[in-house]
């Protein structure tokens, strides 16, 4: 990413809405790890999921149509589902899992259902390209 | 004075996404995203040192499931992973998938040698 020669006004603007962004996706995930059934790792399964199709979604629609602006890309993607999904408490909770088959599995959960979710936004994204056209 | 813990949480979420957006603006990462990378294995290390530590539970919940959480990010990795696929650099998506899985356990090791036993 390079730096540009913004005002900055615009760059306060950008910073204010990554934090709004930021609080609210951190809080969701907040709200998810506490009512998801079961152990602690499927709360994080579910929301690094959920935001892999979204943030996917986001980034081809920009590529295919661009109909969302700019700081809507910017307070959504880089604040709301960047804070939203979590690769930190994946690695923790992964090593505190104990055993091996369990760790193993939740590194391929996440990493299958991660990528899978990209490529369901991309087809998501295409699908919005193709009923707009 | 009683804060509710959701909003302990969204306010590290806030410091968090703006700390990564800033690290973001100051790594340049064209052929490879070296600043989510450094993210993840940054962030892992001070959330596994929080939780080895034994922190009272609004230092967890402002800078580990707040700012730890929010700093690192598991949607940024899966896009940057799959569009390195995508693009045909295989061997760097592949690197990206395995490098930060090593980067973040090393780094959460290192925390336990460091506060944990």
């Amino acid at each position: 990413m390079a730096m540009t020669n913004e005002h900055p006004l615009v760059r306060l603007e950008t910073a204010v809405l990554i934090g709004i962004g930021g609080f609210a996706g951190s809080n969701l995930r907040y709200f998810l790890d506490g009512v998801v059934p079961g152990p602690q790792v499927m709360g994080t399964l579910g929301v690094n999921a959920v935001g892999s199709v979204a943030l996917g979604f986001i980034l081809y629609e920009a590529m295919h149509s661009g109909l969302l602006g700019e700081q809507t890309r910017t307070v959504a993607a880089t604040g709301f589902l960047s804070s939203f999904t979590t690769y930190s408490t994946f690695a923790v909770q992964t090593t505190l899992l104990g055993s091996p088959l369990w760790m193993l599995l939740n590194v391929l959960g996440n990493y299958a259902l991660g990528f899978a979710g990209v490529l369901a936004g991309r087809e998501l994204a295409r699908a919005v390209k193709v009923s707009d056209g | 004075m009683r804060i509710d813990p959701a909003h302990i949480v969204g306010t590290g979420g806030a410091l968090g996404a703006l700390l990564r957006y800033l690290l973001g603006q100051w790594i340049d990462a064209d052929t490879f995203p070296v600043a989510t990378v450094a993210v993840n294995v940054i962030g892992s290390f001070v959330l596994a040192a929080l939780t080895f530590a034994g922190s009272s539970e609004t230092v967890v919940l402002l800078l580990g499931t707040g700012a730890c959480g929010s700093f690192t990010t598991f949607s940024s990795f899966s896009v940057q992973t799959v569009r390195l696929w995508e693009t045909g650099d295989r061997k760097r998506a592949l690197c990206n998938a395995v490098g930060t899985l090593l980067g973040a356990t090393g780094a959460i090791g290192l925390a336990w040698v460091a506060v944990g036993q």
